[in-house]
């Protein structure tokens, strides 16, 4: 075995082992330079990111890859954790992996000269490796264990301004809300652990019978990771939360709910994926009832976004308003990908879906780091007390005018061709959910309209007559998505056929994943 | 490549472009045809608001919160019942959690 093939077959360990190890090894980093400091981050992200571009090419060319922590054999007492990562798994990993980069990359300028940086990169870092863990674990009580390092490490970095009262406050809120839902998740798992005597999502899958706790335990499971990711009415920790931690912060929590959007995905398409399509009452299949559940949850999610956006005064809880809008265009792919499995639609909303994970974090994400470029110039976070910083902040208003174009779904940009796939797809389900998710999305741009009126355009305010541009690095940030979202724009077969595609095929051929465990071990 | 395919349409950025820059040179054109009679720092340029002073630029820009004033006003008793729903109690985040959760119960208990 080569050196580069043994490096291939630990790669699912190393990509959670090497952020893991910098989390701890920062701190003592942190004691010998803050500019070493910073540039290991980068580095050990880097290498992380590398190790995931080398399981991406292994992955895609033969199929889902299992890596055993523990016993190899099923010799009694079996005591090991699988991971397996498939084309869903490592497209979701490549997206946190890129914001984790983009995050650091902002910290550099952003944090700079604040108290406790050694503390925030070593919980930055525990965030990061909770969701890449999420991501690629194989076991679902492994799943929880980093869903729960996840809730701990995200609570303490919202609540890193530890002076602004509001922080505080975001993060005790996160922190109930995140436990309650762990403890649910936790007794879900014990409902499939009394039943099957498994834990492993691929065993599970093969073997469950869809009983009725297997019901109840599929609704916990739904609901938790729903309000995980921020879906509405459960959406109330969002704002909060993402409107009071610093926006380099936000970026990894947005990872996170990405990672509770993956679950969602892997709950439905692979552990009930046999079972699913099963008719209940009144000739109903199953996948229809769950789908539009879904469906009405995402509706409600998109109204109260952006109807809710309009009126915020905050800068950062107006962006995540939005952002729970978004969540709600991905799980109307979702769920109508799922009430419609078997129809050719149903495939185009899952690309679609799948394709607006990507475009959502990058354009929100943006919008987040733009708000963040105009806290660190103002220090202030109402709209009402900024205005005409167009005149001095050129760069930050072109990054800002691409986020929005692109978060309103504008055509040529990133957000537009996403949305153009779920809008098409929807339509064929039913034509009045299309025609209120473009509504919502024109409303959208009017919200972001005020906000450039509002904060970019104007008379040059005298408060603010000694604003500059921010520092390098995180122009350097902000030009990267906003590079990205042109990019994708304008040739998005790119994203689509090379991650997308494969990754929505991994979704609907969920025997192959149940196979590389139950068949091959 | 730039083609996106949504099995009922399709997509081309390109065409899309191209499109802007023909309507662009459309509308470069017809201005064109206009008179240039436009002088900077004239009387010309000054707003005449009957009579009255006219206010600095700063006590003239528009708040964020003024915006959308009419839009807000009409939907004021939609707005109440949000305003009533996000109350930012923890334990109201997790009633929503509950309820969502109940109603759910039902659904599949019921089916």
């Amino acid at each position: 075995m080569t050196f580069l093939e043994t490096l291939l077959v630990h790669s699912p360990a190393l990509i959670i082992a090497i952020p893991l190890l910098s989390a701890f090894l920062i701190p003592l980093v942190s004691r010998i330079n803050a500019k070493l400091r910073n540039s290991f981050a980068v580095a050990m992200l880097g290498l992380t990111g590398c190790f995931i571009g080398l399981l991406t090419t292994d992955v895609f060319a033969n199929g889902p890859r299992i890596y055993i922590f523990g016993s190899k054999n099923l010799t009694l007492p079996v005591v090991r954790i699988l991971f397996e990562v498939d084309s869903i798994s490592i497209f979701i990993a490549i997206v946190t992996i890129m914001l984790a980069i983009i995050a650091v990359i902002y910290s550099w300028s952003f944090m700079n000269g604040q108290d406790g940086l050694d503390k925030y990169y070593t919980l930055f870092f525990l965030l990061v490796t909770s969701a890449l863990g999420m991501e690629l674990t194989g076991d679902i009580f492994n799943f929880f264990v980093f869903l729960e390092i996840s809730c701990i490490a995200s609570c303490a970095l919202i609540a890193f301004w530890v002076t602004e009262g509001e922080a505080l406050e975001a993060a005790f809120k996160y922190i109930v809300i995140s436990s309650v839902g762990a403890l649910f998740v936790l007794f879900a798992i014990g409902l499939f652990y009394a039943q099957y005597n498994a834990l492993n999502i691929a065993t599970l899958a093969h073997v469950l019978q869809f009983t009725f706790l297997d019901k109840i335990a599929l609704v916990l499971l739904l609901v938790v990771l729903g309000m995980k990711a921020g879906l509405a009415p459960m959406h109330m920790w969002l704002p909060d939360a993402y409107g009071r931690s610093p926006p380099s912060v936000t970026l990894v929590i947005m990872s996170a709910t990405l990672a509770s959007v993956y679950g969602v995905l892997r709950v439905l398409f692979t552990l009930y994926g046999n079972v699913l399509t099963t008719s209940v009452r009144f000739d109903l299949p199953m996948h229809v009832i769950i789908g539009w559940i879904l469906i009405v949850l995402a509706i409600v999610s998109i109204l109260i976004g952006v109807i809710m956006a309009l009126v915020q005064s905050d800068l950062m809880r107006l962006i995540g308003y939005t952002a729970v809008a978004e969540v709600g265009y991905l799980f109307l792919a979702i769920g109508t990908a799922i009430a419609a499995q078997g129809a050719p639609y149903a495939t185009v909303a899952l690309h679609g879906g799948i394709f607006h994970m990507f475009n959502d974090v990058l354009d929100i994400g943006l919008l987040f780091l733009v708000a963040g470029a105009i806290y660190y110039v103002t220090k202030k976070r109402l709209l009402d007390d900024i205005g005409g910083l167009a005149r001095t902040m050129k760069f930050t208003t072109v990054f800002f005018m691409i986020g929005l174009l692109a978060v309103a779904g504008m055509p040529p940009l990133n957000g537009f061709t996403s949305k153009f796939l779920i809008y098409e797809s929807v339509y064929q389900l039913n034509p009045i959910l299309s025609i209120i998710a473009i509504l919502c999305s024109i409303v959208m741009l009017a919200i972001f309209i005020k906000v450039l009126y509002a904060a970019f355009l104007g008379p040059e305010l005298p408060s603010l007559k000694e604003v500059k541009e921010v520092p390098r690095s995180m122009l350097l940030a902000m030009g990267c998505f906003a590079a990205l979202a042109v990019f994708i724009g304008l040739f998005p077969n790119i994203l689509l056929d090379s991650l997308v595609k494969p990754a929505a095929a991994a979704l609907l051929d969920h025997a192959q994943y149940i196979i590389t465990v139950v068949g091959g071990i | 490549m730039f083609n996106l395919e949504s099995g009922s349409g399709f997509w081309n950025p390109l065409l899309w472009i191209l499109l802007l820059a023909i309507a662009f040179l459309l509308f470069y054109g017809i201005r064109g045809f206009g008179r240039n009679i436009y002088k900077k720092g004239t009387e010309q340029t000054k707003a005449f608001l009957s009579g009255n002073l006219e206010s600095t630029p700063e006590e003239m820009h528009i708040k964020a919160s003024n915006l959308y004033w009419g839009f807000t006003t009409a939907m004021k008793s939609l707005y109440a019942g949000l305003r009533k729903m996000h109350t930012g109690n923890t334990s109201d985040y997790l009633l929503w959690f509950v309820i969502v959760l109940a109603v759910l119960f039902l659904i599949i208990g019921v089916i």
